[in-house]
């Protein structure tokens, strides 16, 4: 089990009521965990999701670690 | 406030201009991001922009060296606006100065267009049915097919 940061922006903020969250898991990569919280929350379909571990994008199969800060990145609209 | 930026405040162009003023350059060129009052047939009255700032700005940042290591260009920033913005406000300011107009052109366009592709900031739009949405994440039939991510986006 590891303690996970997970911040929420945008579409999903709204969604889960709140802007992060800590959160003690045995998911062991970024696909994972989002996995565990769509269970949770029943996540809105939306396009394809990026996600960011500690500021940078990464793979979804990128492992996690203990301290780890998560953001799951909905489609952008920026401009 | 160089480079990528994001502000909270009204863009003041003058400012801005002034910032990337370069006596080595003969062209400036800039584009001006404005809110519309209409979006896919929906009238609009106002919109939120929000952003992933700390990445954001690390994105951002890496556009506009994208540019500047392709293109001659001396001065290239690109600031957005975030929070609660009306009709007619600008939300995004890109400016590039170089010596001769073709680099200033070419980057302003690159940087406007890798902008609202890649860096993380995200749109609501609020409409007169008193309806609000999520620009590309809902009600937006141009949006992406609607595949949720783990398993098939690894590699997307």
């Amino acid at each position: 089990m590891s303690r996970i940061h997970i911040e929420y922006f945008a579409i999903l903020r709204e969604h889960v009521g709140r802007d992060a969250e800590e959160c003690r898991t045995s998911a062991t990569t970024a696909a994972e965990l989002y996995s565990e919280l769509d269970q949770r929350y029943g996540f809105p379909q939306m396009g394809r999701l990026k996600v960011a571990i500690n500021d940078e994008f990464r793979d979804w199969d990128t492992p996690l670690a203990e301290g780890d800060r998560v953001v799951f990145i909905p489609p952008v609209a920026g401009g | 406030m160089g480079g990528f930026s994001f502000s909270r405040k009204p863009l003041e162009v003058a400012l801005l201009r002034e910032a990337i003023a370069d006596p080595v350059c003969g062209a400036f060129a800039t584009f001006e991001g404005w809110v519309r009052n209409h979006n896919e047939g929906l009238a609009v009255l106002r919109l939120d922009y929000e952003a992933y700032e700390q990445l954001g700005l690390k994105e951002g940042q890496r556009i506009l060296d994208e540019a500047m290591a392709r293109w001659p260009v001396r001065q290239l920033r690109c600031m957005h606006r975030l929070g609660r913005l009306e009709i007619g406000e600008m939300a995004v300011w890109v400016g590039a100065a170089s010596a001769h107009r073709d680099a200033a052109f070419a980057a302003c366009r690159f940087v406007i267009d890798e902008v609202k592709d890649r860096v993380p900031i995200w749109k609501k739009e609020h409409y007169a049915s008193g309806d609000s949405g999520w620009i590309n994440c809902q009600r937006m039939p141009g949006a992406d097919t609607g595949q949720p991510p783990p398993a098939s986006a690894s590699r997307a």
